[in-house]
């Protein structure tokens, strides 16, 4: 290992100052040079970086600047000292960090209650064709959930669980995004998929299980999945997808892709493991991934104060090194500002990205919850009224002369009438045939499945009248 | 060494439901269960057993016995049909081999796990690799098994084959949600949008006073999960032949190995081989009594044997190597010959590998056994830490000895 003598200050203190160094770990500049890499795959520009030990891009070792490291050298106290991780100064008095700030951090908004465009406002232009599409598909998203919803109500569907109230976050971050960003959802967006083309015939297969759906009939309703899309299936349990997620930027990063992963996940889903940890990854990896979370105020029956005690989600980024910011989830234009100008950070930076959405969820959690036995239907009814999201961007759009009452009415009807016949279509398509039980658990099925399947096709045979008749054999 | 070319299709897998019955023993090459690792490529695959090669393919009957419980030098089994020298190595070593060859083949395959980069990985399995590929394919990553885990799999799904590592297999417990419910499931939930050809990989087992928490015997909680499959090695052979199998797999694939066995060493051949996942390994024939075992147990049932040949017995031991599926063509033929079946096992009495062998045996075999199917397991308490305690909750050559005298009065 070189001993860099700095030609400036003396050679005894440079010498001891490298000694120190060199037999510390993590963050001297010793294990920096034991590490220098070739055929990396990319070097991306070093601006912007306060991080002098930057891993993963780099094919020579930086060299150290003490600057960089901001000496202390206030009259009292000359030392700092070099543990690992960095330097560290001291201090004689005895202060505990405060668990909050006085002032919580504050949200980002373009639009303000009323949709009209606050004074002086920063916000990523859009055109007319995709501010009207965000609409459009906003009220598409409402529209479904609602019909989808009653159908369960009715008996026609076993389960559904809706997005009313977040359509902003949804639709608005769909639009920000290019084709080629890989999503990992919770559950709760399927405006996203709605965005990039998946239609509401699609739709209606999926929360059926006929033999239309990508997902061959084995998952529960709003459980869905494209891969030509790059929408990665639905996994019911919480927050496992931010792991997911960081590993899919990671393969992006690899394969040096003008991408980026986008995960969503709810206020409840920061309490999970998975959480943290994927946080942490991510930002030791420096992958390219938008962490957004949707802080609509409940999970299930848990309000937020019950679920964390920090300042919202937004603070959390900042444990774990990761530049994040507050939003206004019912603002479409914000919303679609935020995840622009955070894709553009993930991707040239190659650094992760936390935004805390915050608001309202409208819904009951799902169609097996009745929600108003623990909030006030007061609540309920004056976010879906005063605070509604689709309404705010709709008095932006027509003030800029793209939108209209007829145009609104236009659109409900022609998307209620496609819902309707979506669901008469779906409700008779045969569902998927009784080898799909056990196709695709592997590659190929082994012997031990088709045994089952034999087994389970001579009880049908014994007992056909216990058998559902629309489930081809 | 010459082995077989195979030329996988797939064929055969649709029809077959008792292949026992129908396919000529003799043949080394069963298609059914060839199918779910060899697909449309060309591979050269070894059979299960590793010494009959070449033109003869009549299973040989007068093997050899293995001196020494656990190989300490390269012995004449391994090599005693080379055409070729091979090369000397390490089990340790042959699973880098191993897992350098499939890096050097497949740009995808990264590898990720704790300390596996620079450090070269708790066991040097991983030695050398960052330095070659890089420390971005081959990841450090912070203390988080459930996140690396579910890295890997997110990874997987957008076309990267991750070999994932866990220190101890034991701590892979952490990631039991992500290998459950997504690693097993999302190919089936997609409707096979989305394939995850993972491999998790890693030493369990009960060492030399490791502790409780560090001898865990993953197998017994991992059998269950729908959508993986299992295999164990327990030779540098077989090890760097199923490594190089399991990356190749589109099935996610957790492959056991033993923190006993890293310094097994072994000739193995210089040309490219693998070994075929759902196979078991044939380690000595014989005619009196089948007993499966798998990894470590391995060596014990060996020395044993070696007892048992003294008195007049012929064991017939076989590696069962897949723990899920079972490799029931190769389990049922013994038995079908023998009558008589010993499971030697280090999982726990309860729940394990043994456990469920011994019902499938029962199930498929019943007519065959002319006698109870007998198991012999560690029993259900954690690992002492005290050696003496250890020694006696991992089934030692004595005990195999007299199960099989017992069996075969």
């Amino acid at each position: 290992m070189a001993l860099h003598l700095r030609s400036s200050s003396s050679l005894l203190k440079s010498t001891l100052l490298n000694i120190l160094r060199q037999n510390l770990g993590f963050g001297s500049r010793s294990h920096v040079t034991r590490h220098i890499r070739q055929n990396l795959p990319h070097d991306p520009p070093l601006r912007g970086s306060r991080n002098p030990i930057r891993r993963f891009c780099n094919t020579v070792a930086e060299p150290e600047t003490l600057s960089s490291f901001g000496q202390h050298e206030d009259a009292s106290n000359h030392q700092v000292m070099d543990f690992p991780g960095g330097k560290v100064a001291f201090t004689p008095e005895i202060r505990f960090i405060s668990e909050s700030d006085s002032d919580r951090v504050p949200c980002y908004r373009v639009l303000d209650d009323n949709g009209q465009l606050i004074t002086n406002s920063q916000f990523v232009q859009v055109s007319e064709e995709v501010a009207v599409k965000i609409y459009s598909d906003m009220v598409t998203l409402q529209i479904m959930d609602n019909i989808f919803y009653e159908a369960q109500r009715q008996g026609r569907l076993s389960f559904y669980a809706t997005a009313i109230g977040e359509e902003a976050i949804n639709i608005a971050s769909a639009a920000a995004l290019t084709p080629q960003d890989v999503i990992f959802p919770q559950y709760r967006e399927p405006g996203v998929l709605l965005w990039r083309g998946f239609t509401l015939q699609e739709f209606a297969n999926q929360c059926f299980g006929n033999k239309s759906d990508y997902g061959k009939g084995r998952q529960m309703p709003v459980h869905y999945g494209s891969n030509k899309l790059n929408y990665f299936t639905v996994s019911a349990t919480i927050a496992t997808q931010l792991p997911n997620a960081v590993g899919a930027a990671y393969s992006l990063k690899m394969d040096r892709k003008d991408a980026c992963a986008v995960t969503y996940f709810g206020d409840g889903g920061t309490s999970e493991g998975d959480f943290h940890a994927a946080l942490n990854f991510a930002a030791v990896m420096e992958a390219p991934v938008i962490f957004i979370c949707r802080n609509n105020g409940w999970a299930i029956s848990t309000p937020t104060s019950d679920q964390f005690r920090s300042d919202g989600v937004v603070v959390k980024g900042r444990a774990y090194g990761i530049r994040s910011i507050r939003v206004d989830g019912n603002d479409a234009l914000a919303m679609y500002s935020a995840v622009h100008t955070a894709r553009g950070m993930a991707i040239s930076e190659q650094r992760p990205i936390l935004i805390e959405a915050l608001t309202y969820r409208v819904g009951h959690h799902s169609t097996s919850d009745d929600s108003t036995r623990y909030r006030s239907s007061d609540e309920i009814e004056w976010w879906n009224k005063a605070r509604n999201p689709l309404s705010r961007f709709r008095t932006w759009i027509e003030s800029n002369g793209w939108w209209s009452d007829e145009a609104e009415s236009d659109l409900r009807s022609r998307i209620k009438k496609e819902m309707l016949e979506a669901l008469r279509v779906a409700e008779k398509t045969e569902k998927p045939n009784l080898k799909n039980m056990f196709s695709d658990v592997y590659d190929v099925p082994p012997s031990n499945l088709m045994e089952q399947e034999l087994l389970v096709r001579q009880t049908v045979n014994s007992h056909p009248q216990d058998y559902p008749s629309d489930v081809p054999l | 060494m010459s082995a077989i070319l195979l030329q996988g299709a797939g064929a055969g897998a649709a029809t077959a439901l008792s292949p026992f019955n129908s396919i000529d023993p003799n043949k080394l090459v069963v298609p059914s269960r060839s199918s779910l690792s060899v697909r449309s490529k060309r591979y050269i695959v070894a059979g299960s057993d590793s010494k009959s090669f070449g033109s003869s393919l009549i299973v040989r009957r007068s093997e050899p016995l293995i001196p020494n419980a656990v190989a300490a030098k390269a012995d004449t089994a391994a090599s005693s049909t080379s055409s070729k020298p091979g090369h000397e190595l390490l089990l340790f070593e042959a699973l880098q081999e191993g897992l350098e060859e499939e890096m050097d083949r497949d740009p995808h395959v990264c590898v990720m796990g704790e300390d596996v980069g620079h450090y070269g990985g708790s066991y040097k399995v991983t030695k050398g690799l960052a330095d070659k590929f890089g420390d971005l394919r081959v990841l450090d990553t912070p203390i988080c098994e459930n996140a690396f885990t579910g890295m890997g799999i997110g990874a997987a799904m957008t076309g990267l084959r991750p070999v994932i590592e866990g220190m101890n297999m034991g701590f892979l417990l952490l990631a039991f949600n992500q290998i459950s419910n997504n690693c097993g499931m999302l190919h089936y939930t997609s409707g096979g949008q989305f394939t995850i050809p993972v491999v998790i990989r890693g030493p369990g087992g009960v060492g030399r006073q490791l502790g409780a928490e560090h001898s865990q015997r993953l197998e017994s909680y991992f059998q269950s999960i729908p959508g993986i499959q299992m295999v164990a090695c327990s030779t540098p052979y077989n090890a760097k032949g199923l490594m190089k199998a399991a990356i190749r797999s589109e099935n996610p694939v957790i492959l056991f190995e033993h923190v006993l066995l890293y310094n097994l060493k072994e000739s193995i051949p210089d040309e490219e081989y693998i070994c075929n996942l759902e196979e078991a390994e044939m380690v000595r024939p014989g005619e009196h009594i089948t007993i499966l075992t798998y990894s470590r147990m391995r060596y014990h049932v060996m020395q044993a044997a070696k007892t048992l040949v003294n008195k007049g017995y012929d064991p017939e031991v076989i590696d069962i190597r897949s723990l899920k599926p079972f490799d029931l063509y190769t389990i049922g033929n013994s038995v079908k010959k023998t009558h008589r079946v010993l499971i030697v096992e280090e999982c726990m009495r309860t729940g394990g590998i043994g456990a469920s062998l011994t019902a499938a045996i029962n199930e498929n075999f019943h007519d065959y056994l002319d006698a109870p199917v007998m198991c012999l397991s560690s029993q259900d308490v954690p690992t002492p830490y005290a050696g003496t305690l250890e020694e006696w909750t991992v089934v030692q050559p004595a005990q195999i000895v007299t199960a099989v005298e017992q069996l075969c009065q």
